[in-house]
């Protein structure tokens, strides 16, 4: 009734194929797009952008890289925060060497950049499987969170090794630093979000993506019916990492404005993008974005809830906090494995059928 | 469902947050971004237990500061700078008058924001040292002394006891491999090319637990002294492997970070004689802790469980309250209003100035040296003593005087850093009229 395919025809090929077949589907997105673009730039506060919005966006990129990489080439990476950490230094070398180039590109540059970094540790993924090669991955994060502590080039020798993003303009209007206005962080972020979600979107219902996906349900068939597992798993570690980086830059360059290796990179990272892909979804662009949420607007949800709303102390809210995403996760990961993303899918169904199911 | 699910969590979250950020305007406000979580926990809470006790005092004892309130609202950080900032972010609206984040991380991460929303940051013995430069960073401030100072001030000890001959001496750096840690390495490095001795560079990743390789290096290499910038479980884990190997404890000596009851408790016997420099008094030997008994302990208005009061780094929290309370204070006199803006009390601070004489009435006397704050120097006398553990009786007792640092070292140091943040960021130096 409220949800069909019933009298939604298609008269084209392209009709067809296109992302969003459904007509109800095509709407929503449409409208949640038009509320992005055209009604919240307008509301936005620095407390929305800073502690809700830019790490949702942020994250949100990463969990889809990582969802390309774990839940559609099956290729388990534990190296997502180091990849982060070279998409971050990339755009900071690249800001501080060329003082006028558009903030736009550099991030996709830094993108690039890391793009390479993941082919040469994706080059494991050729002879180890699973475990073993999460353990390859986590050697990566490992190694390039050292290298950007050991190596002063990396931080243009600052006394303390911590990389602060200069102030850099795009339409003449500050993208990074500290009196860039919220709404243009916001639409920045959003702007390259929405693009990239929809190349991946688009990429994995592709050609490559259906070789992701063989890959990631047998290799040795998918090889035998002809993909080559060298590109396909190199591709995959090549996109994966193209939008871990640029979601590494944004996280340093218009998110934090400073970093220092350690503390923003850390592993802890890489479990938390994992964690996002797993929760949001396995193989899904839409899980990545409520993996997403999940893991980032509900601490922040909870946070007011419990300091704001009740007036506890901050310390006993953060252990809570941490009690109940704890929680959550194992609650979401026995009611439903394969992520939020499968909720919604379900309901689909339900709908399509209502009111009268089976 | 994911716009439905987006649309109620956002309903949900502006309802609190519009039920919560009502800003209680009439009183003066110093947020906290205080830690009692994680592996740092246990020193930001005796930190921010001290912050908030003194304002309790305050509001308890004279009604306030100028006879306006003061409130702490506290956010915790977990000394993770993206929570700092969503601290920061959600208390800014609140009318926030001052920031003090206890996190070198967070205080780079607020450093230009501070300076854009024109609210100052006081990161005391913390932070970016070149801060001290007020001529490039005017809304930040870290008197009474820097991380470099404490540096200064210890190798000054450590000449002392070898009685001013440091030439080819061995001295290693434990610390903890972030922005905070290195933060010395610099001006030992000036100090060790004009004194002649080896620096020797010791890394220890957060959280430190795992410092075995580094002891492991100190047995074989028998450094003559080691230093330590740590913090948090790092601490103890030093200093207990220090005893494991029989390093001669007078000769380990700490940053201020690394010198409080936590960090040498855990080694019992074996911290005896363990050194730390300090820039305030020890122990509750103060008139002030008098009436912080009466008017705060003895009424359970103390914060947290109302145990760490008088422990090194509960003082230190005091302090830094006392030292807030007084620039709010100046800032009412200059200004003659009693609700400052955050602007004001920036003013506050930079014509700070506590005497001898001040201490003694504010029941502290001989806690801490005077401080004159000026427009050129946001970084304070950079006095310091040192303080060592004795474990027969668990307490902590000044060594040495108040000894000022080398400052023709650092102060060029100084004048590099701060012209290498100006140029990156394009400032320009500000003239300071005296």
């Amino acid at each position: 009734m409220f949800y069909r395919e019933a009298g939604d025809f298609k008269t084209s090929y392209a009709k067809d194929q296109q992302s969003f077949p459904i007509k109800l589907d095509r709407y929503w997105v449409w409208g949640v797009l038009a509320i992005a673009f055209l009604v919240v730039p307008f509301f936005i506060n620095d407390y929305w952008e800073k502690s809700v919005l830019l790490p949702f966006l942020v994250w949100s990129m990463a969990a889809l890289g990582l969802n390309i990489l774990t839940g559609y080439c099956g290729q388990v990476s534990l190296g997502t925060g180091g990849f982060m950490a070279v998409g971050a230094y990339a755009c900071y070398k690249l800001m501080v060497a060329f003082p006028g180039l558009n903030i736009f590109i550099i991030v996709i540059l830094a993108g690039l950049i890391t793009a390479v970094v993941g082919i040469a540790f994706g080059l494991p993924s050729l002879r180890i499987k699973g475990f073993y090669l999460a353990v390859a991955t986590l050697a990566a994060q490992f190694f390039l969170v050292w290298m950007f502590n050991k190596i002063p080039w990396f931080y243009n020798n600052s006394a303390s090794g911590m990389i602060t993003s200069p102030e850099r303009l795009m339409f003449g209007v500050p993208i990074t630093g500290a009196s860039a206005p919220p709404w243009a962080t916001y639409l920045f972020c959003l702007t390259l979000v929405t693009i990239f979600a929809f190349i991946a979107r688009n990429l994995t219902r592709g050609r490559i993506g259906r070789s992701w996906m063989a890959i990631r349900d047998m290799d040795i068939a998918a090889e035998i019916i002809g993909v080559p597992p060298l590109q396909a798993k190199l591709s995959a570690f090549a996109v994966s990492s193209f939008y871990i980086g640029m979601s590494g830059a944004m996280l340093f360059g218009v998110y934090l404005g400073s970093a220092e290796p350690t503390e923003a990179f850390g592993i802890d990272k890489s479990f938390l993008v994992l964690f996002m892909v797993i929760v949001g979804g396995l193989g899904s662009i839409l899980g990545s974005f409520l993996g997403a949420a999940f893991l980032v607007l509900v601490p922040v949800l909870m946070k007011n809830i419990m300091v704001g709303g009740f007036g506890w102390p901050a310390d006993l809210a953060a252990h809570l906090e941490l009690l109940f995403i704890g929680a959550l996760i194992m609650f979401f990961l026995i009611v439903e494995p394969h992520g939020l993303a499968q909720l919604w899918r379900m309901t689909k169904e339900k709908l399509r059928l209502w009111p009268f199911p089976h | 469902m994911k716009v439905k699910l987006k649309s109620i969590s956002a309903a949900v979250v502006a309802a609190t947050i519009m039920a919560t950020a009502v800003p209680a305007m009439a009183d003066l406000t110093f947020p906290m971004l205080s830690y009692r979580t994680g592996p740092y926990g246990p020193n930001g809470t005796e930190f921010a237990d001290g912050y908030a006790d003194y304002f309790t005092l305050l509001n308890e004892r004279d009604g306030g500061i100028g006879g306006v309130k003061a409130v702490t609202p506290e956010c915790e950080t977990a000394y993770n700078t993206q929570k700092g900032v969503e601290c920061y972010e959600s208390t800014k609206g609140q009318g926030a008058l001052v920031y003090q984040p206890l996190s070198t991380g967070i205080t780079y991460q607020l450093i230009p924001k501070v300076t854009a929303d024109d609210i100052p940051m006081h990161t005391m013995g913390y932070g970016r040292t070149s801060a001290a430069n007020g001529k490039v960073f005017s809304h930040v401030f870290n008197y009474p002394g820097t991380y470099w100072d404490a540096a200064s001030v210890i190798m000054k000890h450590v000449s002392d006891m070898e009685k001013g001959d440091l030439k080819g001496k061995n001295i290693a750096l434990v610390y903890h491999n972030s922005a905070y840690g290195k933060e010395p390495i610099r001006t030992l490095e000036e100090l060790a090319k004009r004194d002649g001795f080896k620096l020797t560079l010791l890394p220890v990743d957060h959280p430190g637990q795992e410092q075995k390789s580094q002891w492991l290096q100190i047995r074989r290499e028998r450094p003559d002294y080691v230093l330590m910038y740590g913090w948090g479980v790092m601490n103890q884990v030093a200093i207990k492997e220090a005893g494991n190997i029989r390093f001669p404890m007078d000769k380990f000596i700490g940053i201020w970070w690394s010198g409080s009851e936590n960090d040498v408790l855990p080694s019992g016997d074996k911290a005896n004689g363990y050194k730390a420099v300090t820039f305030h008094g020890v122990g509750t030997d103060y008139p002030i802790f008098d009436d912080i008994k009466k008017y705060v302990a003895d009424t359970g208005k103390a914060a947290g469980d109302g145990s760490n009061i008088g422990t090194a780094l509960y003082n230190r929290g005091m302090y830094a309250a006392v030292l807030a309370a007084e620039a709010a204070a100046n800032a009412q006199k200059m200004f003659n209003t009693k609700e400052i803006t955050s602007g004001q009390m920036r003013d506050g601070m930079e014509s700070l100035k506590v005497d001898n004489a001040r201490m003694e009435a504010l029941g502290l006397k001989g806690f801490a040296p005077e401080i004159n704050v000026t427009c050129e120097n946001h970084g304070g006398p950079g006095l310091a003593a040192i303080q060592q553990w004795d474990a027969k009786t668990k307490t902590w007792s000044l060594i040495t005087d108040f000894v000022a640092s080398d400052r023709d070292i650092i102060d060029p140091l100084i004048a590099e850093d701060s012209a290498a943040y100006a140029k990156e960021n394009k400032l320009t130096e500000r003239e300071c009229k005296s």
